[in-house]
């Protein structure tokens, strides 16, 4: 849910990264956070276990500057991707505007990515959205390591709609602000469409 | 489902004269008005350099995860939550069903007081909010004068 103040002349709104479980959604948090001027961002939180994986979510505000006298800033999200922290990813989802998938490119982490998307879309569909239409971009990450599926094969089974997506490495920072930058415009745009 | 939350000058400056005159009745430390989905509306009293936004996050997911637990058990929320520190204490209710209010006190004031005092201020914001949400009509303003190319410019660098 996007939250405009015209006291403060201030455009909010939230991204959730979602994806299955050590898929890399901390790390292009982390990367973000890294490389983010100290005056664009706020603190990052992560309510993680003690071996770092996330528990509840990570968090991390960032501005992106400014349309016509209004500061645009994000909300970013993480949920944690364990199957078992469905009811924690659902409280995450509350109020989202743009949802960054991202795929872990590993063969055997494909039927984890496909299971991630069906819990996604239900998950949307509890809230009233609707994964067909709201603003999504699809991360294919962690390009880097051997044994992963081509992207074709990998945009035929979890990119259907064919939104616009990105071959990543998170730990290089590799397509994590294209992904993010992609959302955020997505997110601008169905907020003026919405509005208009 | 009302998708954007717009507040106007006018009713942003009625609501912070809202949760300032609670800050100083109850003499609390700070009172902060939330949106659920933990966006931060306005803040008064004492607390400068507080992390307002993390604050407002995890308040969020703090009310979140409580109302999760409260429809497990068969409630339908808890819409008050009281944590005591050892020197500073935090209320917070949810109001209207959407905002969360939330004060921070030390023993300058006591549980008893800030609840009276939430619980007036509480129906007070939620008529506030009622009026705002029964006006909000998309990002109406602000937004039709941003252009496509406008969002563009943002990204180029
Ligand atoms: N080789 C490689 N490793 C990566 C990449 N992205 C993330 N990792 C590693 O994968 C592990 C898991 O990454 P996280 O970012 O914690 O994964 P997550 O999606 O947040 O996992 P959950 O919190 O359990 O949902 C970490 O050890 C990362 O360093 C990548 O692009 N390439
Ligand atoms: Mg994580």
């Amino acid at each position: 849910m996007s939250f405009i103040n015209y006291s403060a002349r201030e455009i909010n709104c939230k991204i959730v990264y979602y994806g299955p479980g050590l898929g890399g959604k901390t790390t292009n948090l982390q990367f973000i956070y890294n490389k983010t001027n100290p005056d664009l961002k706020g603190k990052m939180i992560s309510l993680a276990t003690e071996t770092e994986r996330t528990l509840f979510f990570d968090f991390l505000p960032i501005a992106l500057g400014e349309i016509r006298g209004f500061k645009i800033r994000f909300h970013l999200y993480t949920v944690p991707g364990q199957v078992f922290y469905d009811a924690s990813r659902k409280l995450i989802l509350k109020g989202v505007d743009g949802v960054v998938f991202v795929a872990d490119s590993q063969e055997e982490r494909m039927e984890a990515n496909l299971e991630s998307v069906d819990n996604l879309r239900e998950n949307l569909v509890e809230r009233g959205y609707d994964l067909d239409t709201m603003p999504y971009v699809v991360q294919y990450n962690k390009r880097d390591l051997p044994e992963v599926v081509s992207v074709d094969e990998m945009r035929r089974q979890l990119n259907p709609r064919r939104v616009s997506d990105f071959e990543a490495c998170a730990t290089t920072g590799q397509g994590v602000f294209e992904s993010l930058k992609e959302s955020a415009r997505l997110v601008l745009r169905d907020l003026k469409k919405k509005s208009g | 489902m009302i998708d954007t939350l717009v507040i106007q000058d006018e009713d942003y400056r009625e609501i912070l004269d809202a949760i300032e005159r609670l800050a100083r009745h109850v003499r609390a430390k700070g009172v902060f008005l939330i949106e659920k989905n933990g966006q931060l509306i306005a803040d008064a009293g004492e607390m400068y350099g507080l992390d307002t936004t993390s604050l407002a996050s995890l308040a969020a997911g703090n009310v979140a995860a409580t109302a999760g637990l409260a429809k497990l058990i068969g409630e339908d929320d808890f819409p008050t939550h009281f944590h005591q520190g050892q020197h500073d204490h935090l209320h917070m209710t949810v109001i209207g069903g959407r905002f969360i209010l939330l004060v921070v006190f030390d023993d300058r004031t006591s549980l008893g007081l800030v609840r009276l005092r939430v619980r007036k201020s509480s129906g007070q914001l939620a008529q506030i909010f009622e009026d705002v949400l029964k006006r909000a009509d998309g990002g109406a303003g602000a937004l039709d004068e941003i252009t496509e190319a406008d969002i563009d410019k943002l990204f180029s660098d």
